[in-house]
């Protein structure tokens, strides 16, 4: 599609005998929200790794905002606005909550080689990092070593810095996972109120959230995407039932 | 340059990785197990040639001097092994590289402080301390065939232990992926303890091999102990197939090199140039071929938990 | 199975804040304190430390912030003492044409190395970096004219803008009080600067900060240049004061001792590296009195550091302060 943000053409991806992404094909609108559904081990983080960068395809293209970052680097993609959060907490555990999201503000500002003057004090860095802690819902324990962080307040530090990137696109990788229902809430209500900022990826299990907040669904069964529409489309499709929600709707 | 200097050198270059195996055998396994990067695995090889002249002081006997040493290394590797390393598994790699240096340190100068600084020798058993007729004119010490054959042997059997036994399957499995083994219920304590046992006595038996030949003295594991890292390192971390390819490569690579070097420089640049410039090519032709696989392959060649 | 590395604070926290001062003061007041007290051996150990010290805290920068364990540091401290020698052998002899070369020919080496050195990780970084030390020692070791392996012996230290002012014992070991300062300050800059944080953080996450934006290769690179251009410096300093250079200056053993005096002072502080530095050379100076073989000794002392006292000097200072605090 000629104004997909995200567009990945024929992706090809396995690991000696084993196709984890099987001539993938998918697209990703300016400001939607995209839910990626599917069994474990249909490969569902392979492909937010090869999106990010951090595995590189077999074959096939990856386009990002009309420029094909198939080649580009992981950190040159996050420049171009692609941000994600890790399936497991991945975050800078000696530094505060603060300074984790005043490094995504940093990276974004640019002149990173500025070897004099201190960072930690830069209003210019703090202020868009406190902002983003309060719409996430953490600006009371911004100073706190983020190692030391509750398992629900590490996610969503995660998606902080992810929002402190100002992404085009969000990749987010199951970021219920291990989440008990009150943070599942929480999590849910702060990504409803995020969409239509820009264009989100979300991988998940949870199909409470999934419908609830996907604007679109796409089901990748053994590396393919089986069926791919609107949540009332996807949840009737009789081969979607049959292959995948039959028994996560019981 | 002639063809009999040519396969001397050939011969002395596979002693040479013969020996690098012995070392480096244990080593990478050593790494690739447990995760730990053991510097005073040199003077565990330096360990094992005083230890022989010492009993062959007191036994006046090749052998049983071979015996004997064997025995007190892998007591003392195990000693080491139960009173420093296995605390050490579980810290990062700068604690590994600090408590061996200093194990260096104190091996180094103990033996100076024991033997004395002076160089001392380990006569070679009458049976093998002649030189034998390989063909015309080629003439070469027969207790460096004998090196060459037991590394050889070594080797087969290593790789019979490794991909043939039961205890050998654990070895690669851990190699590949300890922590796995562990939660499969495996004691990865005893585990490691033989790895370890086993690499130190390789170690200590390529030092009393060696010691008929070359002096033994304080520091004589420094330089095996580097060329031993270079061969883990370009052979790919926990594979014993990588750790023979890469030591039999480094000690041809060493001895053709600085045997040849001014010659074949000589071609390049004038007899006189080369003469200064050769031996430093030389010393160096092994490090640049390190950077050179890990530039292409940052991981080595054949690393046990792939690339 | 290896545990991360803790992370490193920007700056020293609580009672330590004054530690810094208290060092810089204390090595002011060497000279002052020296005719009392033995004179102008205790200012030429002085100056050998502090020399010693500038090589450590831009190591501190690599091992302590970075977690670059670089096993070949004492070759750039051999290059910017090779600058000084080989450019008194040509005749000249003034340090403000030697310092500058110095700093060049190390930041370069460090720059066309580290290009290789920072393509890999973990043991085989250590590996290169200590491969890359064996060549500069090997290079040295060959130069025939230079000494070769005996190493060379300069006529003099050099001219300060034609004036023979470091000849001077007192006035060089100013210079080389102020080069530790200048050191000490601009590190402690560098390491909590925007530059600083991107190295802090891809100490601890590296995969992280690329997925923030961060071309962590292009930071890491950056400070290991960075640390052997102040390594160059502190061979400049090295081959003034002794008047000799040597291979020795760059053995693999010397790179060994640099990170056991980072190590023994605290990683990551910066102020450990200069007390680890004094702790190693006044170790070295006071127990080599009693035995040549003083490294029997010290040896197992490492082990035991290593074991029972991970935060080096600066670590066990901070858990007795705490200790006695609650006492």
């Amino acid at each position: 599609m000629p104004d997909a943000v995200l567009h990945l053409e024929k992706l090809r991806k396995s690991f000696g005998a084993l196709v984890v992404t099987d001539e993938l094909t998918f697209d990703v609108m300016p400001r939607e929200l995209h839910a990626v559904i599917g069994p474990n081990g249909a490969g569902k983080t392979t492909l937010i790794n090869q999106i990010s960068g951090l595995v590189a395809p077999d074959s096939g293209t990856i386009q990002f905002a009309g420029r094909d970052i198939t080649a580009l680097p992981t950190h040159a993609r996050a420049e171009l606005g692609l941000a994600r959060s890790f399936q497991v907490s991945s975050i800078l555990p000696g530094f505060s909550a603060l300074e984790n999201v005043a490094l995504a503000v940093q990276s974004r500002a640019g002149s990173s080689f500025r070897v004099l003057g201190r960072a930690a004090a830069e209003a210019a860095l703090n202020d868009p990092a406190m902002a983003a802690l309060a719409d996430v819902g953490l600006a009371e324990r911004a100073h706190i070593p983020a190692g030391e962080l509750a398992h629900g307040e590490k996610r969503a530090l995660e998606l902080a810095i992810a929002l402190a990137m100002q992404p085009k696109v969000l990749l987010l990788d199951e970021p219920m996972a291990g989440t008990g229902r009150e943070e599942t809430a929480r999590l849910v209500e702060l990504l409803r109120r995020l969409k239509g900022r820009f264009a989100v990826v979300l991988v998940e299990h949870d199909m409470t959230a999934v419908f609830a907040l996907a604007d679109r669904i796409s089901v990748l069964i053994y590396g393919r995407i089986l069926a791919s529409g609107t949540p009332a489309g996807v949840r009737a499709d009789p081969r979607v039932v049959a292959a995948y929600l039959g028994d996560e709707m019981e | 340059m002639s063809t009999t200097l040519l396969a001397v050198q050939i011969l002395n270059g596979l002693q040479l990785g013969v020996l690098l195996f012995l070392v480096a055998a244990g080593l990478t396994l050593v790494f690739g197990v447990m995760d730990f990067i053991n510097l005073a695995h040199g003077v565990q090889y330096m360990l094992g040639a005083y230890l022989a002249v010492a009993f062959y002081a007191l036994t006046g006997s090749f052998l049983s001097a071979l015996v004997l040493a064997l025995a007190a290394a892998l007591a003392f590797g195990l000693v080491l092994e139960f009173a420093v390393f296995r605390h050490l598994y579980d810290r990062d790699h700068l604690d590994h590289v600090i408590a061996t240096f200093g194990i260096i340190l104190f091996l180094n100068h103990g033996v100076k402080l024991v033997w004395g600084a002076a160089p001392l020798s380990l006569p070679m058993p009458e049976l093998f301390s002649g030189s034998v007729r390989l063909a015309e004119g080629l003439v070469y010490p027969v207790w460096r065939l004998v090196i060459i054959a037991a590394g050889l042997a070594i080797a087969a059997l290593l790789y019979l232990l490794v991909a043939h036994t039961r205890i050998g399957m654990l070895v690669r499995a851990g190699a590949t992926n300890a922590a796995m083994v562990s939660a499969l219920g495996v004691n990865i304590r005893r585990l490691f303890m033989i790895v370890f046992g086993f690499g130190t006595m390789l170690a200590g038996f390529a030092g009393i091999m060696i010691a008929p030949i070359l002096s033994v003295e304080p520091g004589m594991g420094d330089t095996v102990l580097i060329l031993a890292f270079v061969v883990i390192v370009i052979g790919g971390i926990g594979s014993i197939r990588g750790a023979f390819l890469a030591a039999l490569l480094i000690g041809l690579v060493d001895t053709l090199g600085r045997s040849f070097s001014v010659d074949i420089l000589r071609f390049v640049m004038g007899p006189s140039p080369a003469r200064t410039v050769g031996p430093a090519i030389a010393s160096m032709l092994i490090y640049l071929l390190m950077a050179l696989v890990l530039y292409i392959r940052p991981t080595g060649l054949f690393p046990a938990k792939g690339r | 199975m290896a545990v991360l590395l803790a992370a490193s604070p920007a700056r020293p926290r609580g009672r330590l804040r004054a530690l810094p001062a208290c060092i810089f003061l204390a090595f002011a007041l060497i000279p002052v304190v020296a005719p009392f007290v033995g004179g102008g051996y205790l200012v030429s150990l002085g100056s050998r430390v502090m020399i010693f010290a500038i090589a450590a805290v831009a190591l501190d920068l690599l091992v302590g912030y970075g977690a670059l364990i670089s096993f070949g540091h004492a070759a750039f401290i051999g290059i910017g003492a090779y600058a000084v020698g080989i450019l008194s052998v040509y005749g000249i002899t003034d340090a403000l044409v030697s310092l500058p070369v110095a700093l060049a020919v190390s930041a370069a080496y460090a720059f066309l190395t580290g290009v290789v050195c920072l393509r890999t990780s973990g043991v085989y970084f250590i590996m290169i970096t200590l491969a890359f030390g064996q060549m500069a020692f090997f290079t040295a070791s060959s130069l025939a004219p230079f000494g070769g392996d005996d190493g060379l012996t300069i006529a003099a230290r050099n001219t300060l803008a034609g004036l023979p002012l470091l000849r001077n014992e007192r006035a060089f070991y100013y210079l080389v009080f102020a080069c530790l300062l200048g050191t000490y300050l601009f590190c402690r800059a560098l390491v909590g600067s925007r530059f600083g944080r991107v190295v802090r953080g891809a100490k601890e996450n590296p995969v992280r900060m690329a997925t923030i934006g961060f071309d962590v290769y292009r930071f890491q690179l950056a400070t290991y240049v960075i640390a052997g251009a102040l390594a160059g410096l502190s061979g400049f300093l090295l081959a003034n004061a002794t008047e000799f250079v040597s291979p020795a200056y760059m053995s693999w053993q010397r790179s060994g001792e640099l990170i056991v005096m980072v190590l023994l002072g605290g990683l990551g502080s910066l102020d450990g590296a200069i007390i680890g530095a004094a702790a190693y050379l006044l170790t070295e100076e006071w127990l080599s009195r009693v035995t040549e073989d003083w490294k029997v000794i010290f040896g197992p002392v490492l082990v035991l550091v290593v074991l029972f006292a991970r935060g080096g000097l600066i670590g066990l200072t901070r858990d007795l302060a705490r200790r006695l605090a609650r006492a």
